[in-house]
């Protein structure tokens, strides 16, 4: 593996429209891209024969609610891994309060059915074109998102039995 | 037959065929080693449940190796593990399936009062919504406190009123 440019200054380089910042975290090389051009990333990255990013890890979304310097609430995470390259990478969309929505990614990796249905289970963020998107680990009675940070972590919503 | 010390008065035990009790004692000492136990296993109580299961502690000295997986041939139901709120009505439903007499064993502390969990997800113990006979406490118990437990129910069977 060369070592310069950096993995995230690479992608950048090459979709310098889409990619907004690219940074090395202690995680990994990490990009953040517009919410529009998510799902193009996505398919880009995963078909382009330089970055090969053939299967996703994991999808999550992270609430910053009261965190003065983040402009946007949420962050939707998507942790890509190429097998044939055999390195990481990590993709964060921001995504409003207002409007929590991104891009499903389940046409580009199918492996990301449970990981959106579940990211929309516990924080609310809906992804558009989802073939089935309802809840994964909640019952369907279920009123609000249970790891949003403005969730009481006891509310309880008991099918049978007292409340609390 | 033993030796008789001598000076005790030579009496031939096996001459007496029959024996004197009342009939709720006598449901209740067949009742107390016959136990049938539904095992509801849902979580890391599930191990220790198998450990007193097997040879080394062996509950079958107890009249209790018998679990059967209907609840409809089992008497008592064995609680093993966390109950979360998705899966109440399932544990409700399996309690009014079984036949009468049934006794009820909470094993380890999530199902006696939730345990350390206070969470949206988690009943804050199964007394919520199911009557209990023995809470066995512990996270999760030892097997010598679940044979404890499991004598102590026995007690409780022997000395009831015997419906029948």
């Amino acid at each position: 593996m060369d070592a310069a440019p950096s993995l995230a200054q690479a992608v950048r380089a090459k979709y310098p429209n889409l990619v907004t910042a690219a940074e090395e975290l202690p995680a990994g090389p990490t990009v953040t891209v517009k919410r529009e051009g998510a799902r193009a990333l996505a398919a880009s990255l995963k078909s382009d024969p330089e970055f090969r990013f053939n299967m996703l890890m994991d999808l999550f979304a992270v609430d910053y609610l009261h965190w003065e310097e983040k402009e946007f609430r949420y962050e939707v995470v998507y942790n890509l891994f190429s097998l044939e390259k055999n390195r990481r990478l990590f993709v964060k969309v921001l995504v409003p309060e207002t409007d929590p929505s991104v891009d499903s990614v389940v046409p580009v990796w199918p492996a990301a059915d449970w990981f959106e249905r579940e990211t929309w289970d516990m924080m609310g963020v809906t992804f558009r074109g989802h073939p089935n998107l309802k809840r994964i680990l909640m019952y369907e009675s279920f009123e609000g998102h249970a790891l949003r940070k403005d969730y009481r972590y006891n509310q309880r919503q008991p099918l049978i039995g007292p409340m609390n | 037959m033993g030796k008789v010390a001598e000076g005790a008065p030579a009496v031939d035990v096996g001459r007496f065929d029959f024996m004197t009790t009342t009939l709720n004692d006598a449901i209740g000492w067949a009742r107390k080693f016959s136990i049938f136990q539904y095992p509801f296993v849902t979580a890391c109580c599930g191990m220790e449940y198998m450990a007193t299961a097997c040879s080394h502690y062996d509950v079958d000295r107890f009249g209790a190796g018998f679990p059967r997986f209907s609840p409809r041939q089992s008497d008592v139901l064995f609680v093993v593990g966390t109950i979360s709120h998705k899966m109440a009505p399932v544990l409700k439903r399996v309690y009014d399936q079984m036949c009468e007499p049934k006794w009820v064993v909470a094993f380890g502390v999530c199902t006696c009062t939730g345990g350390f969990y206070d969470n949206y997800a988690t009943v804050m113990g199964i007394d919520t919504i199911i009557p209990v006979d023995v809470y066995i406490p512990g996270c999760p118990p030892r097997p010598e406190n679940v044979l404890d437990g499991l004598m102590k129910l026995q007690e409780k069977i022997q000395k009831q009123k015997q419906e029948v």
